[in-house]
């Protein structure tokens, strides 16, 4: 820059005041996995009781689905086998569902991991008012903030709910394996098995963008002077 | 200097924050004309309401009364469009806690708001590029704040405040945290933004080292203006402080 065009200088007569700002959404995906990458033990906490619960409901939502395929083989000895490990069979029953129990125990994990999203990235977005504060004095409007936040939390919520899921169908298939044997693995449920994992994930992903909704838009409606007096 | 537009009036603004039952007055009814180009130091003790009178010239808070007028538009009238697009085109901003974006390199964070103003990709690293070797810092381009001294933060700081070419350079205690060289440096390098652009350059500052390079300079003291001199009167006040103490 040795020479300095002075044609787009203040001097010069400028457009007034337009409305344009603009992020592109391959930019924002960018910055957010930028943002995550960086600050990944942060994010690791925030996603941990994620892969938890998540992992809880496909363990339970696998056990079921192996259980079913075993019963379905229509093998008396089977059947025995189930009711010996603990499932509540009547003679006339053709399905292994989970106890209304059970189902409440997942949706109880599943709520006490979205409190425990809220805490954890109500803590994370205090820790970037500043720098949410820069942004929107560089022109970043309130969507703009909230959509990297939701980014995010959808990309950690993919990551954390995949292998929760994966790691709960696994010790899912483990257990079953030393309860039932290698049947337990050739009965014809892999497609449900499968679908167990991809509900579960999907859950998953939504309890975390759920879980940063209230975070978030305390974050993008901070005035810039309010979010940049905090001391940090 | 026969037609000098007038870029930032402030008109009659007053700012009354309350805290609790107690309201504080820390502007009191503040007029000032800033021209095109113009490099204006706003001075005053501390809690004089300064950086409160940056905030309202920046959009960044609102006046509890008055108007401020950018290039003869009302900010209060303008949307969070128009405000955000005032933000990133018209103003860059300095501040006295550099404030840059501690996870993006120093490259990404001169880049961001061309990013907003929708400059392409490319484009905008080439001429991010250019404005890191203006400020000397070409060469630590890829670097993250953590690992920049104060000085260095600060020159980012500056590059990323000329991303859209602005028509303004607002800047709130740009040398507070910085050391007496490096302060004289920024305020040296702000000094040739001014005279080689044509920049307006509004900052609010302690420090006696910015009298020098002022055009005017605005004494501001209990939410007033005390005083505004411009650099004749001020060159004659500091001779005389200098003939006094050489006495
Ligand atoms: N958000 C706020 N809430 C309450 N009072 C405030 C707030 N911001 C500023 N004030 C008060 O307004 C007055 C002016 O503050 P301001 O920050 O503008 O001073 P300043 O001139 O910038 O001081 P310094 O040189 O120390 O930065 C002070 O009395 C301060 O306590
Ligand atoms: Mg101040």
């Amino acid at each position: 820059m040795a020479t300095i065009d002075r044609s787009n200088t203040a001097t010069a007569p400028q457009p007034r005041i337009h409305r344009q700002v603009v992020l592109p959404l391959g930019k924002s995906f960018e910055i957010a996995f930028n943002s995550i990458r960086v600050r990944f033990f942060r994010s690791l906490i925030t996603t941990m009781s994620l892969v938890l619960a998540v992992s809880f409901l496909s363990f339970v939502s696998v056990n079921t689905d192996v259980a079913n395929g075993l019963l379905s083989t229509g093998d008396p000895a089977l059947r025995q086998a189930l009711i010996r490990s603990g499932y509540d069979l009547a003679p006339e029953d053709t399905r292994a569902d989970s106890s209304p129990k059970q189902r409440w125990i997942v949706i109880l994990s599943l709520l006490v991991c979205v409190v425990g999203i809220v805490n954890a990235q109500l803590m994370a977005v205090t820790e970037r008012f500043r720098e949410i504060g820069t942004m929107k004095c560089l022109g970043a409007l309130d969507r703009f903030i909230l959509r990297l936040f939701l980014l995010e939390a959808g990309m950690q919520g993919l990551v954390g709910a995949g292998v929760g899921a994966l790691s709960g169908a696994a010790f899912a298939l483990l257990g079953n394996l030393l309860r039932f044997g290698t049947r337990a693995l050739t009965t014809p449920a892999g497609d449900e098995i499968l679908l167990s994992v991809a509900f579960a994930t999907g859950v998953g992903c939504l309890l975390s963008v759920l879980g940063v909704l209230y975070p978030a838009f305390v974050a993008a409606r901070m005035q810039p002077v309010e979010a940049m007096r905090v001391e940090q | 200097m026969t037609s000098v537009r007038t870029i930032v009036r402030v008109a009659n603004v007053t700012k009354t924050f309350q805290l609790g039952k107690i309201a504080v007055h820390a502007l009191k009814g503040v007029d000032l004309e800033i021209p095109t180009g113009q490099y204006v130091s706003i001075m005053g003790p501390s809690g004089s309401g300064k950086s409160t009178l940056f905030n309202m010239i920046g959009g960044l808070d609102k006046p509890s009364t008055g108007k401020v007028f950018i290039d003869e538009v009302d900010i209060s009238q303008l949307d969070a469009y128009e405000l955000a697009w005032l933000r990133c085109r018209k103003i860059g901003y300095i501040f006295q806690t550099f404030n840059i974006i501690q996870v993006m390199t120093a490259l990404e964070n001169v880049t961001l708001p061309m990013t907003f103003a929708g400059m392409r990709s490319e484009r905008a690293t080439e001429k991010g590029m250019e404005l890191l070797e203006l400020v000397g810092l070409a060469d630590r381009f890829q670097h993250k704040p953590f690992e920049l001294s104060g000085g260095q933060q600060q020159r980012v700081a500056i590059a990323r405040a000329l991303a859209n070419d602005p028509a303004i350079i607002l800047a709130d205690e740009p040398t507070g945290n910085l050391d007496l060289s490096t302060g004289e440096e920024i305020i040296t390098l702000l000094k040739n933004l001014s005279h080689e652009r044509g920049v307006t350059i509004i900052s609010a500052t302690h420090d006696i080292k910015m009298l020098n390079v002022s055009d005017q300079v605005v004494w501001i003291r209990d939410g007033r203006i005390d005083k505004i001199e411009s650099r004749e009167e001020l060159t004659i006040s500091v001779g005389r402080i200098d003939a006094r103490a050489g006495a």
